[in-house]
């Protein structure tokens, strides 16, 4: 990750504009197409023909307060499961990456296999451990839907992970913190005031990835018996098909919009810390590649 | 060795996420694991395992593994012409941040709406296939209806393979080190050799991991093909939901515990694949 950071820049040999053109013009169309299908299908009129926006209309006029208010109810459940998502991620994980970086660089290379891991777990895999697990949490805690955060943020784990330690290595987090611990820190203002915002952009790119991760998540929730946003969406499809892709779209929208967000908030700090890179590389060059490679 | 001995006080720090990380991953994992060796009495059995050579069984775990292969070439190939048309593009302009954040949005974001989207496109009474129908005269159901089938998941699991494929593989193709190319061309040669002889090498191992992870990716998908077809189980995490949520048979859960098994057999050999090619793709990204 470091080292395409560093490298990037003019990169010959890059095909001509007529060529970028064309394979992204083929592969944009192909990939187009579903969309505006889901577009069109929600303009169809039904058996009269033609199109027009009335179930756009219904739907905000007041729609999500009706029949269709349990996907409200859904989409507050992916929310809160979201923001419990990322407080595990805050709590749990940043800390923890941070105190193996500087404390233990010797366990860098488990706690990367550890975060990792997931990826080759499937979820339906998961689900069948998890299953027994989560009837012994609804004996001590409750059922509530919140539960499922503790089964999301293993799931969001190896996204998470990369955002953060893409952003940890390239901030000589250890540096920062021996000076302000020289400067008279505790620990504490270490961790909150100097390397939570040199971390700013890894984090907020983690947590980002977290909630398009949980608001996508449906086979947990779906074999668990829970209602979050999709699988409140599989349930509106069953009787009003159109309503269900309405959402959907609104849906993909917001995930974009959201992911935009980060790559603008990213944007402006990145060169800045390409900049840091470059001008504290010797210093970093010497205690990266011990804790890197055992 | 003397940092050994400075560990315990910190270490305290590390309990609550190796505690948590044990709660919900590795216990799961075990008692998935696990329950595929125990029998309805709860004692011990290799029955279970067993069933995994049942025909059914097995003809599911071809089927994902056809359509995870299938679909994992397809998306890899695709993705990494994305990836190249995207080489000149500024890293940080509009196209590139626009292409990564919709790449993002749609390899995670699938499931349950890639299904809508499909069945609007390629539905019955699909966009496309009224208009193929309409005005081509093509009916692509003239065999039958095969979006609820098996072959009916090629074309969504494409849909979140070529973005996967582009976020995993544009770091590869962006850590060429533009040196090499110089380098190339003061040796006299030509584009053609740079690619062949230079870039392709270099690249092989990163292309090769991305596809093995395509591949772990659809192997392991679940919620398009549970929002697509209602009926029938012919891929593995199907064959999984049936086996969990089966009021009929007593004890499939079990065999819900054998089919996990098996699904993280085939895992295991995969992300053992893709942890060595991509050791070998760290030597040229230093």
């Amino acid at each position: 990750m470091s080292g395409g950071l560093r490298s990037t820049g003019v990169v010959a040999h890059a095909p001509s504009r007529l060529v970028r053109g064309l394979i992204l013009g083929v592969v944009g169309l192909v990939f187009v197409v579903p969309v505006l299908a889901m577009v069109e299908f929600t303009l169809r009129r039904g058996l009269v023909g033609g199109y027009d926006l009335h179930r756009w209309t219904e739907l905000f006029q007041g729609g999500l307060t009706g029949e269709y208010k349990p996907v409200l109810v859904a989409l507050g459940n992916s929310v809160g499961l979201a923001l419990g998502t990322v407080a595990i991620m805050l709590l749990l994980l940043v800390p923890t990456m941070l105190l193996v970086h500087i404390r233990f660089p010797r366990l860098r290379r488990t706690l990367e296999i550890i975060c990792i891991l997931p990826i080759s777990i499937p979820a339906i895999v998961l689900v069948v451990g998890l299953a027994p697990v989560f009837s012994v949490v609804a004996r001590l805690v409750g059922s509530g839907v919140w539960t499922l955060a503790l089964a999301y943020g293993i799931t969001v784990l190896p996204f998470a992970y990369r955002a953060i330690q893409a952003n940890l290595d390239g901030v000589d987090v250890r540096t920062l913190s021996e000076a302000a611990r020289t400067l008279g820190a505790g620990w504490g203002s270490v961790l909150l005031r100097v390397l939570v915002p040199n971390l700013r952009r890894g984090i907020l790119a983690g947590a980002f990835i977290a909630v398009a991760v949980v608001l996508g998540e449906f086979t947990i929730a779906s074999l668990l018996n829970r209602v979050n946003l999709q699988t409140a969406l599989v349930v509106v499809s069953k009787d009003d098909p159109y309503t269900a892709v309405i959402l959907s779209l609104i849906a993909l929208l917001v995930a974009f919009a959201l992911l935009m967000a980060i790559g603008r908030l990213g944007a402006p700090r990145r060169t800045r810390t390409r900049r840091a890179v470059t001008a504290s590389s010797p210093q970093t060059a010497t205690p990266n590649p011990t804790g890197d490679r055992p | 060795m003397s940092s050994r001995f400075r560990v315990p006080a910190a270490a305290f720090g590390l309990l609550p996420f190796a505690v948590y990380v044990l709660l919900f991953l590795g216990l799961p994992t075990l008692i998935a694991v696990g329950t595929g060796f125990v029998g309805n009495d709860g004692a011990f059995t290799l029955d279970t395992v067993a069933a995994l050579t049942d025909p059914v069984v097995l003809a599911a775990f071809g089927s994902s593994i056809g359509l995870s292969a299938l679909t994992a070439v397809i998306g890899a190939i695709v993705g990494a012409l994305v990836c190249y048309a995207l080489l000149g593009a500024p890293p940080e302009g509009p196209l590139r941040s626009t292409i990564d954040s919709l790449s993002s949005v749609l390899a995670q974001f699938g499931g349950v709406m890639l299904a809508f989207a499909f069945i609007a496109t390629i539905g019955i009474q699909g966009m496309v296939t009224v208009l193929l129908r309409d005005t081509f005269g093509v009916d692509i159901y003239a065999d039958g209806v095969w979006l609820y089938e098996l072959p009916g998941l090629v074309l969504p699991y494409v849909y979140f393979q070529v973005p996967l494929m582009v976020i995993t593989f544009m770091p590869a193709l962006v850590s060429l080190k533009t040196t090499w190319a110089e380098a190339n061309a003061t040796l006299g040669g030509s584009s053609r050799s740079y690619w062949l002889r230079i870039a392709l090498p270099v690249l092989a191992p990163s292309f090769l991991g991305s596809l093995l992870l395509l591949f772990a990716n659809a192997f392991s998908s679940y919620a398009t093909a549970a929002a697509l077809t209602s009926q029938g189980s012919q891929i593995v995490p199907l064959q999984i939901r049936s086996a969990l949520t089966s009021e009929t048979m007593l004890g499939r859960e079990n065999l819900a515990g054998a089919l996990a098994l098996g699904m993280i057999l085939v895992m295991t050999v995969v992300m053992a694949g893709y942890s060595l090619l991509q050791s070998r793709a760290a030597r040229w990204q230093r």
